[in-house]
């Protein structure tokens, strides 16, 4: 019994820190709530494509932070504080690298991810906003791309720019102004970088942050949606009588009713 | 708890619009604007129509649930209490307090937030507009310039940004007009999207570097027959001209002076076409445009005039 005792004293030692926490904030019943919510049964690897996005999101964001400690963002010297973090700083390679490529894991995931999303139909009723805010996640990552691609300052990184700006500012009305906006001018110049800069690391980043927790807040209110070839999803479980819908999901949440709740009563109107 | 999450609903049917075909038409209405506005403006016109007309009956069938469902709103019960009481102030008429100091608490806010982020949202927006003005550029003697050949002008078009103020001219002395030399000059930047064209022909003589007023100015003869660009295949005759690729208009140039014997660049200006050549050429010349940016035809009306 000495053992069991030594770890009810282990336990106590655990919890005692977490409860004084919980009485004080609820932080710890928000994160089992957040972590240990109900799923359908039939959830599978699909549905970890948008964890893995925002894993991918946060890799960006942290090698970015450190990044940003050693990058230069003026015309005369980004180019050399590049090539001084590439070459020179210790592991500098790695973090850099780390950053590069993980943009282009973001991106593919981010698609992967919606792709599962629109083949699983989980944008219909009653996620229609979270598809939406998605797209509009989906625009700002490209624009990060778009803008992160400035930063190594290297002729392919100054002309890609340049092409990049004027095709936005061949939008009609509103391109002559956005053009002149992200070039900081007329011309570009000086102010560009530090432009891309700062809409690469403050702007969009902040927007970003604030839509990926809507999105969350989003999933665990809605729940997760089952995959369409399961009973749940063809509405089987709350057969009435009436043909189940062809080709609509059941349009209700699903975050319990997947899980062998009793079929619920339809009131006639 | 998830009975409490599940959003309100007018029945046990959640409110589903029926299966329709409106937006089927809609979206094919766009899609003939779209192409219309490419090939042919009378297309572009129907689209527009079919769109509309198309976007109304969708509407009009998606709302129609909801128009349908609020029920007659009662006979307003105010007014009779207000007839019964006479001209005393019945009581929801009354401003209450609360209201007011909910409002006065929200407008202050606004204007506090208001106060602090125009100037913040100004500061980030107008610099890229105000004050874009093209300094005048000296290019040096005129006798670096011999006539009818282009003399590639790399120079110094904004000081203090290293090499990221330098641009690139085409300059061809067409000879004297009137007893006044008449210039060529056609910027390098494609405008199809800003690469920088190449002249096409071969380098003559060893390139110069020479000091003028405006700094550094590094001058290379060439035999051009046309401008062609790297990034996309755009390429121009001699005159600037498209002549092939995807460029929209002819490529820009600038005015110039002559001032002690020396070459002034002034403000570059846009091209629609160029007829004719050399000092006899006419010039439709338009505000300065981006790359890309029509400056004729009806497609302008998509690029309106930024100071």
């Amino acid at each position: 019994m000495a053992k069991s005792k030594r770890r009810q004293q282990i336990e106590a030692l655990i919890l005692a820190p977490l409860n004084w926490l919980e009485e004080r904030s609820g932080l710890v019943g928000a994160v089992k709530y957040f972590l240990f919510r109900k799923v359908p049964r039939e959830t599978n690897w699909f549905h970890t494509l948008g964890s893995a996005t925002l894993t991918a999101f946060v890799v960006q964001l942290v090698t970015g932070v450190i990044l940003a400690m050693y990058y230069k963002p003026s015309p005369d010297e980004a180019y050399a504080s590049i090539q001084n973090i590439t070459n020179e700083l210790t592991l500098g390679w790695l973090v850099r690298g780390m950053h590069r490529w993980g943009a282009s894991v973001f991106i593919i995931l981010l698609f992967l991810h919606m792709g599962r999303v629109f083949l699983f139909g989980a944008y219909k009723y009653p996620r229609e906003l979270n598809w939406l805010i998605g797209v509009i996640l989906m625009t700002m990552a490209l624009g990060e791309g778009l803008t992160g691609y400035l930063l190594p300052w290297d002729q392919t990184a100054y002309w890609a720019t340049v092409v990049a700006i004027n095709i936005n500012a061949n939008a009609p009305i509103v391109g002559p102004f956005l053009g002149d906006f992200l070039r900081g001018g007329t011309e570009i110049g000086e102010n560009t970088l530090s432009i891309f800069y700062s809409l690469h690391m403050l702007v969009i980043p902040g927007g970003l942050i604030g839509l990926i927790t809507l999105h969350l807040y989003l999933v665990i209110r809605l729940g997760v949606t089952p995959p369409p070839w399961t009973a749940a999803a063809a509405g089987y479980e709350e057969s009435d009588g009436r043909p189940a819908r062809i080709g609509l999901v059941e349009p209700r949440p699903r975050g319990n009713g997947a899980m062998g709740r009793p079929p619920r009563e339809r009131t006639g109107a | 708890m998830a009975d409490d999450l599940e959003p309100e609903r007018h029945g046990a049917e959640p409110q589903h619009p029926s299966p329709t075909i409106w937006p089927f038409a809609f979206a094919g209405g766009i899609a003939l604007l779209l192409v219309g506005i490419v090939v042919s403006m009378p297309a572009a016109v129907i689209g527009a129509a079919i769109a509309v007309v198309f976007g109304f009956l969708w509407i009009r069938e998606a709302t129609r649930e909801v128009r349908v469902a609020p029920p007659e709103p009662e006979p307003e019960p105010v007014s009779e209490l207000a007839v019964e009481e006479g001209d005393e102030p019945s009581e929801p008429d009354r401003y209450p307090r609360s209201v007011f100091l909910e409002g006065a608490t929200l407008g202050l806010g606004a204007l506090i937030g208001g106060i602090v982020t125009l100037p913040a949202l100004g500061f980030m927006v107008l610099p890229a507009f105000v004050g874009q003005e093209y300094e005048p550029v000296d290019i040096g003697p005129l006798e670096n310039f011999p006539e009818n050949s282009y003399v590639t002008a790399t120079f110094v078009y904004k000081k203090g940004e290293g090499r990221l103020g330098r641009r690139t001219a085409f300059i061809r002395n067409n000879g004297l007009v009137n007893e006044v030399p008449s210039m060529t000059i056609i910027s390098s930047r494609c405008v199809h999207m800003g690469c920088p064209t190449q002249p096409q022909g071969p380098p003559g003589g060893e390139p110069t570097e020479i000091r003028t007023s405006s700094g550094p100015v590094s001058l290379q003869m060439v035999q051009a027959s046309g401008f062609g660009c790297p990034c996309h295949g755009g390429a121009y005759d001699a005159e600037g001209n498209r002549t092939a690729g995807p460029p929209v208009r002819a490529l820009d140039r600038y005015e110039y002076s002559i001032r002690n014997g020396s070459l002034i660049l002034g403000t570059p200006f846009s091209v629609g076409e160029v007829e004719g050549e050399g000092a006899k050429a006419r010039i439709k010349a338009y505000r300065l445009a981006d790359p890309g940016q029509h400056v004729d035809g009806i497609e302008q009306i998509f690029y309106p005039y930024v100071p």
